[in-house]
C-alpha cells in the first residue's frame, strides 16, 4: 500500500486515497499510512491536498487528532476552496469521534462563513451551527448576524432557512419576529430551491397562521406550473400536507392542481387527486372519482395505496356518497395488485361498513365477490371471518352462505377452516338456517384436512346442543385471553405437577386495543379481531410490562399481572425531573411504576425513590428504588401497594407522592460525580389517583344482549339514576363514561347516532379477580343529561362499588 | 406524511447510484447505515427503484421512504436518494451535478461502455460531489478539474498548443526508452 505512494500518477494516487477510506472502517494499523498522507496534505499540490485531508480524517482517531490539529485549521482557512471545504466537511465527520477537539476550531469556522466560495460558505455555516447547536443563545446570534449579511450560495440560505425555522418553533415566536420576517424574504429569493425551502418551512411551522401561509402557497401555485417535474411534485407534496391542516388555504390552488391530473409523472398526478380529495366538496367527488379511475392502473401499489386512504377519508367526511366509493372500491378491488394493496382496500371497505350502516348490504355484496376469485389466503380469511361476524344480521344471511360455502369447495384448507367458523356463526345467531347450516358441516366433516375437520365437528356438535349460552361461549364469544400469556402460563403448568385441571381464569385477559392504538396503526376493528389462531397476535403493552415486573424480586409472588393502565404525568415534562406513571393492577395488590427522567445535566441521582402517602386502607407493601439515574437517562422505581381488603370503595382514591433522592452535583460533560457526598433532597409531585377504571379490563362482548339476557340467574343486578348536569351532548357523556369506568362498549354503541336524544350505551369488562361486569347505560338529553345506570356483576360489592362510584 | 421540520443539517444525501439498463449497478454509495446496511438489501432496492423507473421518465419517485430523483441516457440511469422530507430541488441539483460531470468527463458520450472505460475518473468524481452524505460541490466544472482528468484524455481541439507540446515530447521520450 505504501509503495503507491510513490506513484506518480494522479489518478491512482486520488484512488489509493479513496481505498484507504473505504477500508477505514475495518483497518488497524493506520499509523503506517498516516504519515504518508499527513505529507500529502501539507504538500504543494492543491490536487491531493483536499482528498489527502479527507482521507486521513477517516482514518485518525483521537490521540492522533491532536497531531493534526494545527494542519487542520490552516486548511480550513486555506484560500483554495477545495481544501477549506475538505477541511470543513471533515470536521464534521469527526464531531462524532472528537466532539472536543472540533470545539476549538470554532473561530477558523467562523473565518470561513465569510468565504466568498458558495460551497465553502455552507459547510462552515453547517460546522458551525453543529458546533453551538446545544447552545441556543450562540444560534439565535449566528442567526441573527447571518440573515442580515445575505448569503451567497443558495444551499446555504436552505441551510439557515432550516435553522431558523427551528428556532422559531422553539421560541414559539409569532409572526412578527425578524426571524419570521427572514424567511419570508427568501420567498422572493432567485433561487428556485431557496424559495421552495422556505415555502417548506412555513407550511411545516406549526402555528402558522392561513394569513401567513398565504404568500407560501402562492409560491407553490406558481411552481405547480413549472416546466420541470421535480419542481411540480415538490410543490404538489407540500401542497398535499397543507391540506390536511389547512384545507381551506389550499382551495385557490384547486384550478392548478386538476390540471395536474393529466400529469405524465403519475406520482405528481396522485398527490394531486389526494390533496383535492381532501380540500374538495361532496359535489365534486364523483368527478375526481372518474378521473382517478382513468390512471390508476398505471400507479405503483404505494400511491394506490394512498389514494385509497384518501378514499377511507372521504368516504368518513361525506357518508352520503358511499355508493359510488363503494363501486370505485370494488372496481379497484378487480384490478391487479399486491397483498398490501388489496388489504388496504379491504380495510377501507370494512371501515365504510363500520361506519355507515346503509353501506352495510352494498359492501358485504362486494366482499363476498372478491372473495370468489381472491389469492391472498390471509385475506379471504379475514373477510370470512367478517362476514361470519356481520352477515348474520343482515336481512338476508342465507344469500352468504353460498358464498363462503363456494370457499370450501374450492379453497386451501386454511381458507376453509375459516369458512366453516363463519358458518357456524350463521348458524348460532340464525335459528332459521340452523338445519341447513348442520347439512353443510356435516359435509365438512369428510374434509380431507385435520383442522377443517375438527371445525366443523366441534361446531356441528354444539350447534346440536340447542343451547344459547353454550353458542354464546363457544362460538360467539371466543377467548378472551392474549396468546403469548396463554402459552406462557400453560408452559408453566407442564413444567409443574399436572394433576390439577389448568385453571383459565388465571390467564390474563387480552386487553382490548384502545381507539388510540387502532387509529395511529390505521387497522379497522374487524382486522385486529380476527387475529386469532390466523395471525400471531402482537405482544400487547401489557405482555411487556409482565415480563419486566416478573423479573422484580418481591412482585412476582403476588400472582398474574391484571391490567396496566396508560401513562400517567406526575410533573410536566420541561420541568427538572420528568416523572410518569403507570399503575398495574393485580388480583390484590398494585404496583406503581414510576419511570423518572434526570434533564439536569450538572446532576447524578442516587437512590431514587418515590413515597407515598396512601389513602385509608391501602397498605404499602414495599418499595424499590432506583439506585442510580444519571443525566439523561430514564430510571425506574417500583411501590408496592395492597388494595383493601373487602373494602371496596376504598380502592378509589388519591395519594399524595413526593420525589426523594439523594443528589450529587457533577460535571456536566463526562458525568462523574464531584464528590462522594450528596444529599438528600426532594421534590413534589402531583396527586395521583386511583380510579375504578384502573382495576378493570376492557373485554369485548360479540353479542353483548346475550350476555345480558343469560346474566339473569348468576349476576346480581342493581341500579340507579343520575343526572350529569355537566354534560352537554349524549357523545360527551358516552366519552366520559367509558372514560371513568374502564369497559369496553359493545355493539358499537359508543357511537351516537346524531340528532336522537336517547341513547343506549352498554358496556362489558372484567374486575381484577375475574369479576364479570356488564352495564347498560341508558342515557336521555334533558337539562345535561340523565342517565339511568343498570349493572350486573356476579359479585354485589363489585356492582355496588361502580354503582356508588358513578354517583 | 407528517410535516415534520427538517432538522437542520448537512448530510443531505442518502445514497447515490448509476444502473445499467438491466438494472444492475455499475457505480453505488449509500451514506446512511442504517438504510441499506447490507449489499443484499441495497440490490434488492436497486432492482425495486430500477423496475419503477426504467418506463417512465418522471425524474422524481418515492420508494421504501426516500426520495429519488433520476435521470436516464442512452442505457445508464442515474439516481441520487434524500430522505423523504428532503428538499427536492437540492437532490436534483446534486443529480444535475453527477450528469454533467460524467458527461464532461466522457466527452458527452454517457454511454455504459465510456463509464466502465473512465470507471476510475467517475468514482473520483463521485467521491468530489458527496461525502459522507454530504455534498461537497455540485458545479460540474470544478467537480471535474478536481479529478484532474488525464491530459491526454481530453482530444486534441480541445487542448492548448501547449499540452500538445507537452504529450508530444513525452510519447516520443517513450518511445526512445523502448
Amino acid at each position: 500500500m505504501t509503495k503507491l505512494f510513490q506513484s506518480k500518477d494522479v489518478i491512482l494516487r486520488r484512488l489509493v486515497y479513496l481505498g484507504i477510506k473505504e477500508l477505514s472502517s475495518i483497518a488497524n494499523d493506520v499509523i503506517i499510512v498516516t504519515s504518508s498522507l499527513t505529507k500529502d496534505m501539507t504538500g504543494k499540490e492543491d490536487l491531493y491536498r483536499a482528498a489527502a485531508i479527507r482521507a486521513l480524517c477517516s482514518i485518525t482517531d483521537g490521540a492522533m487528532l491532536q497531531a493534526i490539529e494545527r494542519y487542520m485549521k490552516q486548511a480550513i482557512v486555506d484560500k483554495n476552496s477545495a481544501v477549506s471545504s475538505a477541511a470543513l466537511v471533515s470536521s464534521l465527520h469527526l464531531t462524532q469521534l472528537a466532539p472536543e477537539v472540533v470545539k476549538r476550531w470554532v473561530n477558523e469556522a467562523q473565518e470561513a462563513v465569510n468565504s466568498d466560495n458558495i460551497m465553502v460558505q455552507y459547510h462552515a455555516l453547517g460546522l458551525l451551527y453543529h458546533i453551538r447547536k446545544s447552545d441556543r443563545l450562540a444560534v439565535t446570534k449566528l442567526v441573527a448576524k447571518l440573515t442580515r449579511m445575505s448569503l451567497k450560495s443558495p444551499y446555504a440560505v436552505c441551510m439557515l432557512i432550516r435553522i431558523t425555522a427551528k428556532l422559531i418553533e422553539e421560541e414559539d415566536s409569532g409572526s412578527e419576529s425578524p426571524l419570521f420576517e427572514f424567511i419570508e424574504s427568501c420567498l422572493r429569493h432567485k433561487s428556485e430551491m431557496v424559495v421552495y425551502e422556505a415555502a417548506h418551512a412555513i407550511v411545516n411551522l406549526k402555528r402558522t397562521t392561513s394569513r401567513e401561509l398565504a404568500p407560501a402557497i402562492t409560491v407553490l401555485q406558481i411552481n405547480c406550473g413549472s416546466p420541470k417535474p421535480t419542481v411540480r411534485f415538490a410543490a404538489v407534496r407540500t401542497l398535499n400536507q397543507v391540506a390536511i391542516s389547512h384545507p381551506a388555504a389550499v382551495t385557490a390552488c384547486n384550478m392548478d392542481l386538476e390540471n395536474l391530473i393529466t400529469d405524465p409523472n403519475r406520482s405528481i398526478a396522485t398527490l394531486a387527486i389526494t390533496t383535492l380529495l381532501k380540500t374538495g366538496a361532496e359535489s365534486s367527488v364523483e368527478r375526481l372519482m372518474k378521473q382517478i379511475a382513468t390512471f390508476v392502473s398505471e400507479i405503483s401499489d404505494e400511491f394506490k395505496i394512498v389514494v385509497v386512504q384518501a378514499i377511507r377519508s372521504l368516504a368518513l367526511k361525506f357518508p352520503r356518497k358511499h355508493s359510488s366509493l363503494m363501486n370505485f372500491l370494488s372496481a379497484m378491488l378487480r384490478d391487479e395488485g399486491g397483498l398490501e394493496y388489496k388489504a388496504s382496500i379491504a380495510d377501507t371497505i370494512i371501515t365504510i361498513i363500520e361506519d355507515n350502516p346503509e353501506a352495510k348490504e352494498t359492501g358485504l355484496a362486494h366482499l363476498c365477490e372478491f372473495i370468489e376469485d381472491c389469492e391472498h389466503t390471509s385475506l379471504a380469511v379475514r373477510i370470512l371471518h367478517l362476514l361470519g361476524k356481520e352477515g348474520p344480521r343482515t336481512k338476508q344471511p342465507s344469500r352468504y352462505i353460498r358464498f363462503i360455502y363456494n370457499r370450501v369447495i374450492l379453497e386451501n384448507p386454511t381458507v376453509r377452516a375459516a369458512a366453516v367458523s363463519a358458518m357456524a356463526q350463521f348458524g348460532a345467531t340464525c335459528p332459521d338456517l340452523l338445519e341447513n347450516i348442520q347439512v353443510l358441516l356435516a359435509r365438512c366433516q369428510m374434509d380431507s384436512d385435520d383442522e377443517v375437520r375438527d371445525r366443523a365437528t366441534y361446531y356441528s356438535n354444539i350447534l346440536g346442543q340447542q343451547d344459547k349460552s353454550l353458542y354464546n361461549n363457544y362460538i360467539l364469544d371466543t377467548l378472551q385471553v392474549s396468546v403469548p400469556s396463554l402459552e406462557r402460563c400453560l408452559k408453566e403448568y407442564i413444567l409443574g405437577t399436572t394433576e390439577e385441571p389448568f385453571d383459565m381464569k388465571t390467564v390474563p385477559i387480552a386487553s382490548v386495543p384502545s381507539l388510540e392504538d387502532k387509529e395511529t396503526k390505521q387497522k379497522s376493528e374487524g382486522m385486529l379481531h380476527s387475529a386469532g389462531p390466523i395471525k400471531p397476535a402482537p405482544i400487547s403493552r401489557e405482555e411487556n410490562y409482565a415480563e419486566k415486573l416478573s423479573a422484580i424480586p418481591g412482585i412476582q409472588s403476588i400472582g398474574p399481572l391484571f391490567k396496566s393502565s396508560d401513562m400517567v404525568e406526575l410533573t410536566e415534562s420541561e420541568t427538572e425531573y420528568y416523572v410518569r406513571c403507570i399503575k398495574h393492577c393485580y388480583k390484590h395488590h398494585m404496583v406503581l411504576q414510576f419511570d423518572c427522567l434526570n434533564t439536569l445535566s450538572d446532576q447524578l441521582l442516587e437512590n431514587v425513590k418515590v413515597h407515598l402517602d396512601p389513602s385509608e386502607g391501602y397498605a404499602i407493601m414495599g418499595e424499590i428504588s432506583c439506585p442510580k439515574l444519571p443525566y439523561n437517562e430514564t430510571g425506574t422505581c417500583y411501590v408496592i401497594l395492597k388494595f383493601p381488603e373487602n373494602d371496596l370503595p376504598n380502592t378509589i382514591g388519591t395519594f399524595g407522592a413526593v420525589l426523594k433522592f439523594i443528589v450529587k452535583d457533577c460535571d456536566p460533560t463526562t458525568g462523574l460525580p464531584d464528590t462522594d457526598e450528596g444529599y438528600d433532597d426532594e421534590y413534589m409531585l402531583e396527586d395521583l389517583e386511583i380510579t375504578l377504571g384502573d382495576q378493570i379490563q376492557k373485554v369485548n362482548k360479540v353479542s353483548w344482549n346475550t350476555a345480558w339476557d343469560e346474566a339473569d340467574q348468576s349476576y346480581i343486578e342493581m341500579e340507579d339514576t343520575y343526572s350529569l348536569s355537566s354534560m352537554n351532548t349524549l357523545d360527551e357523556a358516552v366519552k366520559s363514561i367509558i372514560q371513568f369506568l374502564g369497559l369496553q362498549p359493545a355493539e358499537r354503541t359508543d357511537k351516537v347516532p346524531e340528532g336522537k336524544s336517547t341513547h343506549t350505551l352498554l358496556l362489558a369488562g372484567v374486575y381484577r379477580g375475574g369479576i364479570d361486569i356488564l352495564v347498560k347505560a341508558k342515557l336521555a338529553l334533558a337539562d345535561g343529561v340523565n342517565m339511568q345506570l343498570k349493572v350486573k356483576s356476579t359479585q354485589e360489592e363489585v356492582a355496588d362499588l361502580i354503582i356508588s362510584a358513578v354517583g | 406524511m407528517d410535516g415534520a421540520l427538517l432538522e437542520p443539517t448537512l448530510y443531505t444525501v442518502k445514497g447515490i447510484a448509476v444502473l445499467d439498463n438491466d438494472g444492475n449497478r455499475i457505480l453505488a454509495k449509500y451514506y446512511d447505515k442504517t438504510i441499506f446496511p447490507t449489499a443484499k438489501e441495497q440490490r434488492t432496492f436497486e432492482k425495486n427503484l430500477y423496475n419503477k423507473t426504467h418506463r417512465a421518465n418522471a425524474e422524481i419517485i418515492m420508494l421504501d421512504g426516500l426520495t429519488c430523483v433520476y435521470r436516464s441516457n442512452v442505457d445508464l440511469f442515474f439516481y441520487v436518494m434524500g430522505s423523504s422530507h428532503e428538499n427536492e430541488l437540492i437532490l436534483t441539483s446534486v443529480l444535475n451535478a453527477l450528469y454533467d460531470s460524467i458527461s464532461l468527463i466522457l466527452r458527452k458520450n454517457v454511454e455504459k461502455r465510456g463509464v466502465l472505460e473512465s470507471l476510475d475518473i467517475c468514482m473520483l468524481a463521485l467521491d468530489e460531489i458527496c461525502d459522507g452524505g454530504i455534498i461537497i460541490d455540485t458545479d460540474s466544472s470544478s467537480v471535474v478539474s478536481r479529478v484532474a482528468l488525464r491530459t491526454d484524455d481530453i482530444p486534441l481541439g480541445e487542448q492548448t498548443v501547449a499540452q500538445v507540446l507537452q504529450s508530444a515530447k513525452e510519447q516520443l521520450k517513450w518511445s526512445l526508452l523502448k
